[in-house]
């Protein structure tokens, strides 16, 4: 472009120009524009496609059906033999679920001969009433004898019906819902009693053989256990070493193989960590299976890799500047660490530990070799107590077959996703609130 | 010599009268220093008389900058850094092992070549010296040495106002001024300043000469440069390096009037670094 101006007399002598391969260039930059939005869109699209099966099929797991009865808490059947004031047992192990047969059979007009009518009604809903109504009536014996209004689940099957989720024109000898009981739900939609209400028992029921009463009760306080020992082991001591490493050790072959070391350890199956946690935690110290205790510790292995390169990396980018400002005026290496570099480096250190937390909740594998795949009922109280973990619940949803459990699987996923999804953009925030200029 | 007004011509032949008797503050004999297998000084003894200015001047590469940085042993940080020779400050060893490479530094204070104050607030810049190394019972004496080193540093009356704002967010000349208050705020006997100036504008520069000049006043001053008309300007003493050795060492008027050394002359008149 400029050789005109270099040489105005001889334009005719213009010397051809170079061919420099602008085209060429220019060409290469638009393919490679093109691949890479090729690229975000394969992933785009199966983000998208993730994300829209996971919700369509995990939705419904947050509302239950329920249907409301009028439960006469008749002493004759709780307490035939009027006991209750000397045996506390009476009350624990009565026939509620009868309350609330007999109460349906009303509401329906069902006589108590009907012996086939009553099995059928029995299945309307879910065994999981002899639990409520037992915690009802052991809290307050005093409401025996009287008649009390209770939302009781619906069987899996009537809910999934309910939802419109099994298909009602084929044979009734084909499904597993009878036209009777069709009938009868449709009867009870449309006098309002039986409804879909907000799922709470899927945050707080354990395990149970029941759609309808199991929940992530037992995985949430399983992985809140879990995530709290990984975060006060994790990152004491990964801080602790990633500090040591990069500020006070020598550079020598020593700390090289150790740094090779804690790379690959990131780089290790998060099986191999199971199996070693099965190998020291419980066969050598004999800490008791599937305890979150045992999980938090395996996963604190895990993570500590993650945690202790994310440190080093944030260190590292404190500028020496500040390091020789601080040493200039007097300050001592553990002053200089703990009062400059260590607060200028905290937000990288904060989103590497988020960052692994969140890789840690999501871990399934080395769950499944320290027993934590169990069918855990009742909610762990201590971190010795047997418990399960999010991810390990949906995979045992996963494996169940009936209709019920496939949205569960679902729901938890969505439950899951929640999580993670809020640990990372708490990790953005915490790492775009705190960035410094220097 | 046309690189020094006449009036700093005259300076420094009173200055030359006054520093006469000045006591040796520091002193090297020998420094080698070696990076690895890279030597870097190759037997340096150079004396630092105590309140003045001592100007370090050389082409890149000289090891001006090690030099400085041996004195208050900066270099300790420097993975592979071997140091020989003998430093003396008040005729102490520094490098003995009795030594506290703490309070020497808080003895040799230091200033930088790129203004790095820390990413605090104004005061709290000033105040982390005297706070580590204890020098002030409570908060109202804490206010007054921070208030005396930013005047001495002479940038009390601008910053007065926002001593609780960031320092980095200050002008780079302010900036290396709060640099030089936060190295004064410990009360440091020699004060290091590895060119200084090489960041900032010529006003700002002017401004940080100033004050060199008038911190002279009470402390030993060491000081590399690249420019020539700054030794001249703010040095009693000049010492010329090149590959790591000491070519010449004597009263910055002389250096700059009548070098003995060639290399001298080349390098002060622009003819090679």
């Amino acid at each position: 472009m400029t050789d005109i101006s270099l040489n105005p007399a001889g334009i005719s002598a213009k010397p051809a120009r170079r061919d420099i391969g602008l085209k060429r260039r220019y060409a290469a930059e638009r393919r490679f524009k093109l691949y890479g939005i090729a690229a975000i869109a394969i992933g785009m699209f199966f983000l998208v496609a993730l994300l829209y099966s996971v919700l369509s099929n995990g939705y419904t797991a947050f509302w239950q059906t329920e249907v409301n009865l009028a439960i006469n808490l008749d002493p004759k059947i709780i307490d035939p033999d009027n006991k209750r004031a000397t045996d506390p047992k009476v009350l624990l192990t009565a026939n509620y679920p009868v309350l609330a047969r007999n109460a349906l059979a009303e509401k329906l007009g069902v006589s108590s001969s009907d012996k086939a009518g009553m099995r059928e009604l029995g299945k309307l809903f879910s065994e999981g009433v002899r639990g409520q109504l037992r915690e009802l009536v052991v809290s307050n014996p005093s409401l025996i004898g009287t008649t009390q209004n209770v939302w009781v689940l619906t069987g899996a099957d009537i809910d999934s019906a309910f939802k419109g989720q099994i298909d009602l024109s084929v044979d009734q000898s084909r499904r597993k819902v009878s036209d009777k009981q069709v009938e009868w739900m449709n009867k009870l939609k449309s006098e309002g009693v039986m409804a879909q209400r907000f799922n709470t028992g899927l945050f707080t029921y354990g395990a149970s053989s029941r759609p309808e009463t199991s929940g992530l009760g037992v995985a949430l306080i399983g992985s809140l256990y879990m995530m709290l020992i990984v975060l006060f082991l994790s990152l004491p001591i990964g801080v602790a070493a990633s500090i040591y490493l990069e500020e006070y050790a020598k550079k020598n072959r020593l700390t090289d193989i150790i740094e090779v070391n804690i790379n690959n350890l990131a780089a290790v199956p998060s099986i191999v960590f199971g199996l070693l946690g099965l190998a020291v935690f419980i066969n050598f110290f004999h800490m008791p299976r599937s305890a979150s205790l045992v999980g938090g510790l395996v996963l604190t292995l895990m993570t500590l890799p993650t945690i202790i390169i994310a440190t080093r990396a944030a260190l590292r980018a404190v500028p020496p500047s500040i390091r020789a400002a601080a040493l200039g005026i007097g300050a001592s290496k553990t002053q200089m660490v703990f009062h400059h570099v260590l607060p200028l480096a905290a937000p990288g250190i904060l989103t590497g530990t988020i960052i692994g937390l969140a890789h840690a909740l999501g871990e399934t594998a080395p769950l499944l070799l320290i027993g934590m795949v169990a069918f855990v009922a009742n909610s762990p109280v201590t971190p010795l107590d047997p418990s399960t973990a999010l991810p390990v619940q949906i995979y045992m949803w996963a494996n169940e077959a009936e209709r019920a459990f496939v949205e569960r699987t679902s729901g938890a996923i969505i439950v899951l996703l929640l999580f993670l999804a809020v640990m990372n953009i708490t990790a953005i925030i915490l790492r775009r609130r705190f960035e410094r200029r220097w | 010599m046309n690189l020094m007004t006449e009036r700093n011509l005259e300076k420094a032949v009173n200055d030359k009268m006054n520093a006469q008797p000045n006591a040796i503050k520091m002193q090297g004999k020998d420094v080698t220093v070696h990076y690895g297998e890279k030597q870097a000084l190759f037997g340096v003894s150079l004396d630092v008389p105590e309140k003045m200015v001592t100007a370090l001047i050389g082409p890149s590469g000289c090891g001006k900058s090690t030099f400085l940085r041996s004195l208050n042993r900066m270099n300790d940080t420097i993975e592979g850094c071997k140091i020989g020779g003998k430093i003396t400050l008040d005729d102490e060893d520094i490098y003995n092992p009795k030594i506290d490479v703490v309070e020497l530094r808080a003895r040799v204070g230091m200033v930088f070549q790129k203004p790095n104050p820390f990413p605090k607030s104004i005061f709290e810049n000033v105040a982390y010296g005297p706070r580590i190394h204890g020098l002030a019972k409570n908060r109202q004496q804490l206010e007054e040495i921070v208030e005396k080193s930013l005047r001495r540093a002479s940038l009390f009356e601008e910053v007065k106002d926002r001593l609780h704002e960031a320092g980095t967010g200050l002008s780079g000349g302010q900036q290396q001024r709060l640099c030089i208050a936060r190295a004064i705020a410990v009360s440091p006997e020699v004060i290091l300043m590895d060119e200084p100036c090489s960041a900032l504008d010529p006003i700002a520069t002017a401004k940080v000469e100033e004050l060199i000049d008038e911190l002279r006043q009470n402390y030993t001053i060491v000081i590399v440069t690249h420019s020539m008309q700054q030794a001249a300007r703010v040095s009693q003493r000049t010492a010329m390096f090149h590959l790591g050795n000491l070519v010449e060492v004597g009263d910055t008027e002389m250096m700059f009037t009548n070098p003995t050394e060639k290399r001298t002359q080349d390098y002060i008149t622009g003819r090679f670094g």
